[in-house]
């Protein structure tokens, strides 16, 4: 297991511990659609900047179908919260989602080339490791309007693939 | 007898100059699953895939044809050679669908 310094990770951690905290820590669903869409729009910066930066075709495909998916999966999550009259509701888990990103586009903003590759592609690893983990083991769980569970579910299905696809990535690049 | 006969052959003539209609055979794709994963065809049938998902989705032939489907569009193919083909979403490679072609 490489040790990873991206501060998102921590952040993540925050919600994988948070089941273990009192009931009343339980995100409530203005929340939990504020920390999916969070997430999303991080993917969709992260992936960006891949499709600017990289020369790797293999990972700018893969930056592409972060951007198709999550953008999807995000405009999908807006029209929920308009049809359920929700308005998503800033908490510390999205700030420290923002935080720990804006730290990680730093670090990638210096990389070039093929050490730019392999820093954007294990990140979106342990990303989506740990955002899978969270909606897993607490976002879902906690959701308690139908359709932004179902919302949940289709995303978590998703961004399984999306790990897989960068874990294979990350075979290839060195 | 003689007429019978011919009338028979007119018949089969006519047959096979006017195969059966090809048809149209629908997979619905929601949720990252094609549905049905299997299904049968025969050579000129056409495969519709409704895609009732928000994701733009792909079915794919390694190394073969690839038919684009839209988000929450459909998008069709006619079925052009027999035999068993297993094709996949290029975007979510974890959908896979199988199409079985007869002559």
């Amino acid at each position: 297991m490489r040790i990873r310094s991206t501060a998102a990770l921590a952040a993540l951690s925050l919600l994988l511990a948070a089941p273990l905290a009192s009931a009343a820590d339980k995100p409530t669903d203005p929340q939990i659609a504020h920390i999916a869409y969070t997430a999303g729009v991080i993917d969709v910066e992260a992936a960006k900047l891949a499709i600017s930066k990289s020369k790797n075709k293999d990972v700018v495909a893969f930056a592409e179908d972060m951007v198709r998916d999550h953008e999807a999966v995000n405009t999908q999550a807006l029209d929920l919260v308009k049809k359920l009259n929700v308005t998503p509701e800033d908490n510390d888990t999205s700030r420290a989602l923002t935080k720990a990103a804006a730290d990680e586009r730093a670090k990638l903003e210096k990389l070039d080339g093929p050490a730019f590759d392999k820093a954007y592609v294990d990140n979106e690893v342990a990303y989506h490791k740990q955002v899978n983990g969270a909606l897993e083991s607490l976002l879902i769980p906690s959701a308690s309007n139908a359709d932004l569970k179902a919302l949940l579910e289709t995303g978590l299905k998703i961004f399984q693939g999306h790990q897989q696809h960068a874990e294979h990535v990350a075979a290839t690049v060195k | 007898m003689v007429s019978k006969r011919r009338l028979w052959i007119a018949a089969a003539l006519f047959v096979a100059a006017f195969p059966a209609q090809a048809e149209t055979i629908q997979v619905t794709i929601e949720k990252l699953v094609f549905s049905p994963v299997e299904v049968n065809a025969k050579v000129g049938d056409t495969i519709e895939w409704i895609n009732k998902d928000v994701f733009v989705h792909t079915a794919t032939v390694k190394g073969g044809w690839e038919v684009m489907i839209p988000a929450k569009k459909s998008a069709s193919m006619v079925v052009e050679k027999a035999g068993p083909v297993e094709y996949y979403c290029r975007f979510h490679p974890n959908m896979k669908g199988r199409l079985t072609v007869s002559p």
